[in-house]
């Protein structure tokens, strides 16, 4: 499993609009490069990242050999409520891995 | 890449007007970065280098060897018995009668103390065990080289400091004590302190340590880069580090 | 102890010059005009509402922050959809596809893309009612100097 960092607020209020970010360890190999006996290295990228927000998907993407290594992705999400924040991805060996996170949305809505 | 290489001759371009390196006037590189650069390492969410630190404390607290003690059992919460550790190295071995780097003392426990197979150099593991051990002196201020013993290979490093070499017949002090703050193609020169090690460098898109760097600045003036583990390599980072006295250790660094 | 002249450090630098990689084949505009249309389906684009942020001048291609507001609100029934990134330059002129709904509660979007050259970047923008924003950057590539051989 490659070693990950997610960042979601475990608390906020209702209706709050916060943010996560992920950093994910891969090497985002292009496909475009050399080894040193002078073949193409296969390309092995994460190319599909998708967030679901208690089963239902919030936000994705499709990334391309122009992400870099350790692929970073922040984006944001309207804190309904509490509950399971997962964030998996698949990469081009059809490793898929999921993170989760906690958030405890407070009771008194955002003015 | 034509362009590429013409862009370059063009783009070295060095700026006039700065002054020598001073006790006073003394700057970690992160200093020399771009604010997006500095935002980076700044921001433990976004530090690629944390990927590393947080390996290092996985493998910290994983048994090992035929001794299967993991760091852990004999060292405790690192947060206490390794805080401000490596502002001390490198730091002299009674049993080399030679200075020895973090990396060589944490190679030795693996070997006597847990009895397990060396990591090579460079290899993700022996640079997140570096990369946790030195993050719980981050912030510290470098202590190296108070050891009186050390004196004398301090002088060797600082010889290899001051030497001219590689086909280009450059000092890394030609470059970093006189001509820091300069441009050499698009990069800024630094005073080339060591404060960040081991470091998230973009160039790399990884981690690396100190002497992975300086075999990039000779491999730049076109000399033999050092062994990793040499002598040489050693006594320039006690060098380096003795002449960083006093700032912060900024572990995981990252650099351009 | 000597001191480097200007020509010295020149010297170094032309010689760092010539350890550049080669660089594989690259996209050209009209490969990254393509791919937008791929992502348009051919509708019309039009400058506005969409804000790329990038350094002007990176310190490594390896490595450049990028992010992307857009200003729209996000409700359910008048959102935006997708946020896509173009680059001219690089041997794919993709770089990534976004896909928001209305609970993003905001258009921001952040990351983090290699870039092999100084060139032209374009965000663009679908809203939910099928029309396409966009904004586009300028972006100039320094190189490193002492980079391994
Ligand atoms: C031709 C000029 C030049 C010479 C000679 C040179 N360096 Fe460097 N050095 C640089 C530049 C430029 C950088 C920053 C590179 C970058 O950001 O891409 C650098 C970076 C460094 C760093 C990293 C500092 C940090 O903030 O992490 C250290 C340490 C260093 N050099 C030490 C040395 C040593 C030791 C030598 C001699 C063996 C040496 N350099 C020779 C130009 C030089
Ligand atoms: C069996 C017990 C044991 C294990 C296991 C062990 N160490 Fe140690 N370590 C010691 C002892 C005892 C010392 C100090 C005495 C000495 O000089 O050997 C020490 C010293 C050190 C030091 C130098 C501290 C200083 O103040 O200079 C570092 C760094 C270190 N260990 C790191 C590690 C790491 C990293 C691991 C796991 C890979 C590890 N140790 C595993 C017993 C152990």
């Amino acid at each position: 499993m490659a070693r990950t960092l997610i960042n979601v607020p475990a608390t906020a209020k209702r209706g709050e609009v916060v943010e996560i970010k992920a950093l994910i360890s891969h090497p985002m190999e292009t496909g475009f490069r050399t080894g040193s006996d002078g073949a193409l290295i296969p390309r092995d990228i994460i190319h599909r990242f998708a967030c679901t927000y208690n089963g239902e998907e919030v936000f994705s993407a499709d990334l391309f050999p122009a992400i870099t290594a350790n692929p970073f992705i922040t984006f944001t999400t309207v804190a309904e409520e509490s509950g399971e924040i997962a964030l998996s991805w698949t990469d081009d060996q059809g490793n898929t891995q999921t993170e989760t996170a906690k958030i405890t949305v407070g009771q008194d809505p955002v003015e | 890449m034509t362009v590429r290489r013409s862009s370059l001759a063009a783009a070295v371009i060095l700026l006039a007007g700065t002054a020598l390196a001073s006790d006073t006037d003394r700057r970690s590189g992160f200093d020399f970065m771009g604010p997006q650069t500095q935002a980076m390492q700044a921001d433990d969410t976004a530090n690629p280098g944390m990927l590393s630190v947080l390996d290092g404390e996985d493998l910290w607290n994983t048994p090992a060897g035929a001794a299967n003690r993991s760091c852990a059992d004999c060292h405790g919460d690192a947060a206490t018995s390794m805080r401000g550790v490596a502002t001390r190295y490198p730091s002299y071995d009674e049993k080399a009668k030679a200075p020895i780097t973090l990396d060589q003392r944490i190679l030795q426990c693996r070997a006597d103390r847990q009895e397990a197979p060396p990591l090579a150099w460079e290899s993700p593991d022996l640079l997140a065990l570096s990369a946790y051990v030195a993050h719980q002196s981050r912030g510290l201020p470098v202590e190296t080289g108070a050891d009186p013993q050390l004196t004398p290979f301090i002088d060797q490093g600082r010889e290899l400091f001051t030497q001219r070499q590689g086909q280009l017949d450059f000092s890394c002090a030609d470059c970093h004590d006189a001509n820091w703050g300069k441009r050499l193609g698009g990069a800024v020169i630094p005073q080339a302190h060591p404060t960040g090690y081991p470091i998230y460098r973009l160039e790399w898109q990884a981690m690396g340590s100190l002497q992975r760097r300086l075999r990039n600045c000779m491999a730049g003036v076109r000399a033999e880069p050092y062994g990793f583990g040499s002598p040489e390599h050693t006594e320039l980072e006690l060098f380096l580090m003795t002449r960083a006295r006093g700032l912060p250790l900024e572990t995981p660094g990252v650099r351009p | 102890m000597t001191t480097a002249t200007r020509r010295d450090i020149l010297r170094a630098g032309a010689a760092l010059g010539v350890l550049l990689m080669v660089r594989p084949a690259r996209a050209t505009p009209v490969e990254m005009r393509v791919a937008i249309e791929a992502f348009t389906k051919g509708a019309p684009v039009s400058s506005g509402k969409v804000d790329l942020v990038l350094p002007p001048l990176v310190e490594n291609g390896n490595s450049v922050p990028v992010t992307v507001n857009v200003a729209h609100w996000m409700r359910p029934d008048d959102h935006v959809k997708a946020v896509a990134l173009f680059n001219e330059k690089n041997p794919q002129p993709n770089v990534a596809i976004f896909h928001l709904s209305h609970r993003a509660g905001r258009a921001t979007v952040s990351t983090r893309i290699r870039l092999g050259d100084s060139q032209k970047i374009v965000a663009i923008a679908q809203l939910s009612d099928g029309t396409f924003w966009s904004d586009e950057a300028e972006v100039i590539v320094t190189l490193p100097a002492c980079a391994e051989s």
